[in-house]
């Protein structure tokens, strides 16, 4: 089996899950900015945090053969604090050029505030100004039918913005017909608890098709499991589906949109 | 996949997670105090899922989910629960 992982949060993984991953088939990681489990006290603690996505990360899993890219923000969770938040747009435009960096993310929203709408509304325009793909992150929990919307709508009154280069993340049951049916990609998160179980994921992708949809384990420090995406492949093989079904949807599918990017080769 | 296949990769794991909230139901019976809003919630998505003829799974995430459009003006934490407090009654 082969695979990609869109969306590991590495830096709050150890070398022991490189590995595991790579054992696994994992072909390429990419690693999106998001929230340390604590506020940074300043943009300094963001330059720091985007020297390690797109410098020591990729070390690390070289290690491994695997080739780890990322992509840039300042999560919606950071985003309430509107000084800090433009202070950390303003340094953004300095990491685009490094060679692992495939667009801005994940940038969303958190409890669905005007101030984190202002946020993801001057990404959207960063990653326009600069031809770039991006990767929204939808709330959590009681809070995504209602973020996913927003979303959908910021997205849609921009029209610099091509829904085939927008990858909308973390769809459940009751978002991901929005999402593919407004023509954007939608991801998939395998959870424990939260988001989506391998389950739950293969009946979501059963009913809508093997088109714009990509799975992720979007591990990081909480609860979660770097090989969801391989986990949950076996379950399709359990459901009888097929070698090439599955190869489309773990591999094929995220290559497709990640390619979008020139600087995403495969070694 | 045919039903009899379904039922026999999936049968044994809904049935386990059936008992939990079955007893998760009578723990809270047993518990003393005034339980929150997520109390309501909770009994709002069971009557979701054995109301809904189909797509109970949407039905249930619909009934905890925030179903209004206006941005919030600021954020009341960081958090989310799981059930929207709005829809108490
Ligand atoms: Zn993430």
């Amino acid at each position: 089996m082969r695979y990609i992982e869109p969306h590991a949060h590495m830096v709050s993984r150890t070398t022991d899950d490189y590995e595991a991953m790579r054992l696994a088939g994992c072909a390429a990681i990419c690693e999106p900015a998001f929230w340390a489990g604590f506020d940074r006290s300043s943009v300094h603690g963001f330059y720091d945090y985007f020297c390690q996505l797109t410098d020591y990360e990729p070390k690390r899993a070289a290690k491994f053969a695997l080739p780890h890219f990322s992509w840039l923000c300042i999560n919606p969770k950071e985003s309430e604090d509107m000084g800090l938040a433009r202070d950390v747009l303003g340094i953004i435009p300095e990491f685009l050029k490094r060679p692992n960096v495939l667009g801005i993310g994940e940038i969303g929203l958190n409890k669905n505030t005007r101030n984190e709408l202002e946020i993801l509304q001057a990404h959207i325009d960063l990653a326009a100004q600069h031809d770039q793909l991006i990767l929204v992150h939808t709330p959590h929990l009681e809070d995504k039918f209602k973020g996913t919307r927003l979303i959908l709508d910021v997205l849609k009154a921009d029209s610099r913005i091509r829904p085939e280069r927008v990858i909308i993340d973390h769809v459940e049951e009751h978002t991901v017909g929005m999402v593919l049916d407004a023509g954007f990609w939608a991801g998939i998160t395998l959870y424990p608890e939260s988001k989506a179980t391998p389950a739950r994921a293969i009946d979501m992708v059963e009913q809508a098709g093997l088109r714009n949809i990509w799975l992720n384990c979007a591990c990081d420090w909480g609860r979660s499991d770097p090989l969801a995406v391989p986990r949950t492949a076996v379950e399709m093989a359990r459901r009888g589906h097929s070698a090439e079904a599955i190869d489309h949807l773990v591999y094929g599918n995220p290559l497709r949109f990640l390619s979008q990017n020139p600087r995403f080769q495969l070694a | 996949m045919t039903r009899q296949q379904v039922l026999d990769l999936y049968f044994m794991d809904a049935r386990c997670k059936l008992i939990e909230l079955a007893a998760f139901l009578d723990r809270l019976d047993r518990s003393e105090g005034a339980p929150d809003f997520r109390f309501e919630a909770f009994r709002g998505a069971l009557a979701a899922l054995s109301s809904a003829p189909s797509e109970r799974a949407k039905a249930v995430l619909m009934s905890l989910s925030d179903p209004t459009l206006e941005p919030l003006d600021a954020a009341p934490g960081k958090g989310a629960c799981g059930a929207w407090p709005g829809r108490q009654v």
